[in-house]
């Protein structure tokens, strides 16, 4: 993952590099080899002027040896490749190539060309365009044409050459070989293409040793990290020292780990409470029965045989004990019972009040110091008054058992606060659109339900468990196919179609199943691979959520670390024979059949805090 | 309530065969236990396993009194109830469960049961209750046969009351208190009342379980059923020492007990409201 990140960007720049450089030498050489053929080019040209000068008293005399030996000297001259003279009829009349003298010169030839392109031949030629360019056995010539025009010193010779009505006697032809300034362009070319390739090298070298250092560590600490979760490990902590985007990155993700973590702990213990709270209800109705036999004929016999004082005493004893069986079933059935509250709008502040007042007596007796600290003009919250007062009783004579009669601080607070829905949320209930259950409650995820889907993709067919938390996705698949492209996700019991159509995910264009949450709209979501997409607009619509944050602390003994995580368990008390160890699995279930949640943070001798958040409905 | 309106004692039907007590219960253990039970007091006994055979055999039996459990397979307690009414048939009924929940208790007493007792329960608080309803029984008949109303057989509950079947009143007071007390049926069904046993300030009340205990002289213990939840700020001490204040003002100088309730509004529902009582 890291490695690719490395080598996409060292592509890109690279490319980026590669493009700028390029282009940069490539009008740089151009510019720089047009210069040095303008330099040549006036070389070229101040050569053949020289030439035309210096053989001009020569020409006038008609000494054709010393014109000849003349252009023999300089035509040997290295870089030079022809000096020649052509006659108005296109005959070289001299040249430093001797055996080329007499020949002809086509008038389309390279040399003649720039005058004779028209019909008429031109006579006055612009300089630039007296030059030319052409190649001889593969390697560049530059030539320079000069025409000699006809003066008077020329028709007025002796020899009689020239006619006094020609115009142009005849062209001087300097031929210079370009092969050391091509040679020079090469090199130019090799130089920067060299220069090019190791500015890349130094730049990709770079790149690498950042994305290692700044990228590559960071990525490799945080898939870990994911790593350990996904195996359930939810105490893993990455550090956040760092101050950039990584240093953020990693302190939200610790901060997810920590919700994560509260998160599992309630659903987890959600599950528990209701499957003991079922099983409490069956194992209360089912030993009430046999109870009820032992009960009678023990009470019967017991009213038979008062004149039995023996036997008597001895009923009396079953008699008491199965009463006691009876109390102690019974309030395994309060326990059970919790499950349908009987929510009304109330103002929190009214029914902390009369908790207070129930236990104000035993506070007082025990020199406790009750400190209330109610935010004004909090919300009215959907609430069971009555097991939402029993919830604040229980926490008080809780923390007034924990301080004791030596005295103490109690502290209690209310206020308003905001949390955030995703990845939290427990999807409890999904239907197909023909209202079948999709609920299965025989694979469970984190102890949770699942929802169970058929899948169609590529001819074959399968299921899968979709993990029950709206925004997490720990799902659980019964085939070996691969869903990266066109899947089908059908009801399993009526078959019909939970697709989109037409509809695609955001993120990784993956198709987009839909299932109903009874009465909270509908979820939406993709298994493309590797993501996570969900969305459910009636949870998301609220978005951050007000909820109503109690604070019960008390300045009692605490409660050590390792037995933090049993106090919610029934049967779990630390009061010996003063309690039932039911009173915190009942709160937890009050609180949990409202939506709420209640978490515990206590340091031995220092005391106990109870942090509980209900939701405030916002209309 | 139809069963207070329209109360019958004897419609024995010709060749039908009268017993005094049906007992219904899907545990046999039960079955034998209350025939045991009540057979030693004389009382004669038949039995059904199920709601479905109650049924046939009370078209061929006329019985003076029904105990039934209420969740059975096939036809609950419920169902059974609301079938009796429908075939008018006017025997009280006792109803009893191992799943006693508030819910169930307020729900019997609502449907017409004359008292709910929870499982598992001893021979004497059945028994008690099945006296109770003998004499219950005894009281319709005097209502039936008393054609016109020259004597008061037994005070119904004042309008804007609430009750709790035939067992217990509640009314709201302007502060938003809530008084509770025995209703005169309840009452009258106690032969040779003799006083009360009331609970104490401070203590909580839950809908559908026992607030106060009725004792007559045999030391028989009755209890009372109470009508909402909530927390006692004050017993009436009066009407514990005197036992003749409830049995002549029931509904005003005796009631039993000042409740904080703690969600009487949706409780009250479950009741029944006596104003409906005077149609």
């Amino acid at each position: 993952m890291s490695k690719k990140i490395g080598f996409k960007l060292i592509f890109i720049v690279g490319i980026a590099a590669v493009l700028i450089i390029g282009i940069f030498s490539f009008y740089n050489i151009r510019s720089q080899s047009d210069a040095l053929q303008a330099e040549v080019e006036r070389h070229a040209n101040q050569l053949s002027e020289t030439v035309k000068h210096s053989t001009r008293y020569d020409m006038l005399l008609n000494q054709r040896d010393r014109i000849h030996t003349i252009i023999n000297t300089i035509g040997k001259q290295p870089g030079i490749h022809d000096v020649r003279v052509l006659n108005k009829e296109g005959e070289i009349i001299y040249s430093s190539h001797e055996q080329d003298i007499g020949k002809m010169v086509d008038k389309n030839a390279e040399s003649c060309y720039a005058c004779h392109a028209a019909n008429e031949p031109l006579e006055r030629l612009p300089i630039k365009e007296r030059t030319r360019i052409f190649y001889n056995d593969s390697s560049r010539v530059l030539g320079i044409i000069n025409p000699i025009y006809n003066e008077s010193s020329c028709w007025t010779a002796e020899c009689h050459a020239h006619l006094k009505n020609q115009t142009v006697l005849g062209v001087l032809d300097v031929t210079i070989s370009l092969t050391d300034v091509d040679e020079q362009i090469k090199r130019g070319e090799i130089n920067t293409v060299i220069f090019a390739l190791s500015a890349v090298a130094a730049l990709s070298l770079l790149i690498g040793l950042f994305v290692k250092k700044w990228v590559d560590k960071p990525v490799k600490e945080l898939v870990n990290a994911t790593r350990e979760i996904g195996t359930g490990n939810l105490n893993y902590v990455i550090n956040e020292k760092k101050t950039d985007e990584f240093g953020m990155l990693a302190k939200s993700f610790n901060n997810m780990t920590k919700k994560l973590s509260e998160a599992r702990v309630q659903l987890f213990q959600s599950d528990k409470m209701a499957s003991l709270g079922r099983l409490a209800a069956g194992v209360a109705h089912e030993i009430n029965n046999p109870l009820t036999g032992v009960l009678t004929y023990s009470s019967f016999l017991l009213k038979k045989t008062v004149n039995n004082p023996e036997i008597n005493e001895d009923l009396k004893v079953i008699v008491r004990e199965t009463k006691r069986s009876r109390e102690i079933v019974k309030s395994l059935l309060d326990f059970a019972r919790q499950s349908v509250p009987k929510k009304n709008n109330v103002n929190i502040e009214e029914i902390i009040n009369k908790a207070v007042s129930v236990v104000e007596n035993q506070l007082s007796i025990n020199h406790i110091e009750l400190i209330k600290n109610i935010e004004k003009d909090i919300p009215q919250v959907t609430v069971d008054s009555n097991q939402m007062q029993q919830v604040f009783i229980n926490l008080l004579v809780n923390a007034s058992d924990a301080i004791g009669s030596k005295g103490g601080k109690i502290n209690l607070s209310a206020s308003v606060i905001k949390l955030s829905p995703y990845g939290i949320t427990h999807i409890k209930q999904a239907v197909c659109p023909k209202r079948h259950d999709l609920i299965d409650n025989e694979t469970k995820i984190d102890g949770m339900p699942s929802i169970k889907l058929k899948v169609y993709s590529n001819g074959t067919q399968g299921y899968i468990n979709l993990d029950p938390v709206y925004g997490r996705s720990n799902h659980i698949f019964h085939f070996p196919m691969n869903l990266e492209k066109d899947y089908k996700l059908v009801c399993p019991k009526c078959e019909i179609s939970l697709m989109e159509e037409g509809k695609r995910c955001p993120d990784c264009n993956a198709p987009v199943y839909s299932f109903e949450v009874p009465s909270r709209g509908n979820v939406q979501g993709c298994l493309g691979k590797n993501c996570s997409w969900q969305k459910w607009e009636a949870v998301d619509l609220g978005g951050q959520k007000d909820y109503l944050e109690i604070k019960i602390s008390d300045s009692g003994c605490g409660i050590p670390k390792e037995n933090l995580s049993k106090i919610f368990e029934p049967f779990y008390s630390t009061k010996g024979q003063k309690g039932t160890g039911l009173g915190l699995s009942v709160i937890w279930g009050i609180i949990d059949n409202h939506n709420g949640t209640i978490k515990v943070e206590s340091e031995v001798n220092k005391g106990t805090t109870f942090i509980i958040h209900l939701p405030i409905n916002q209309n | 309530m139809k069963n207070m309106d329209n109360g019958t004692t004897s419609p024995i039907g010709r060749g039908k065969k009268q017993w005094d007590i049906l007992v219904i219960d899907d545990e046999q253990v039960i079955i034998d236990a209350v025939v045991k039970i009540c057979s030693s007091e004389n009382f004669s006994v038949d039995s059904a396993i199920d709601a479905q055979n109650a049924l046939i055999k009370l078209v061929k039996n006329y019985y003076r009194l029904i105990i039934c459990d209420i969740m059975m397979p096939g036809m609950d307690g419920f169902d059974f109830l609301n079938e009796l009414m429908e075939r008018k048939i006017t025997s009280p009924v006792i109803m009893t469960t191992g799943f006693s929940t508030v819910d169930n208790a307020v729900r019997s007493l609502y449907n017409g049961a004359i008292d709910f007792i929870p499982k598992p329960f001893t021979s004497d608080e059945l028994l008690n209750s099945v006296i109770r309803g003998m004499k219950y029984l005894k009281i319709q008949s005097l209502l039936k046969n008393q054609r016109d109303d020259s004597a008061v057989v037994y005070v119904p509950c004042p309008a804007k009351y609430y009750r709790l079947g035939y067992s217990s009143w509640a009314s709201e007071e302007s502060t938003g208190s809530i008084l509770i007390g025995a209703t005169d049926l309840f009452i009258k069904t106690i032969e040779n009342f003799s006083g009360i046993d009331l609970l104490s300030t401070d203590e909580e009340l839950i809908q559908g379980n026992s607030c106060a205990y009725f004792k007559d002289q045999s030391e028989r213990i009755y209890p009372l059923l109470s009508p909402v939840t909530g927390r006692i700020l004050e017993t009436n001490q009066e009407a514990a020492k005197d036992k003749t204040l409830l049995e002549k003002d029931p509904y005003f100088e005796g009631w039993l007990y000042r409740l904080l309730p703690s969600d009487s509004e949706y409780e009250l529902k479950k009741l029944i409201n006596c104003s409906s009582d005077r149609l």
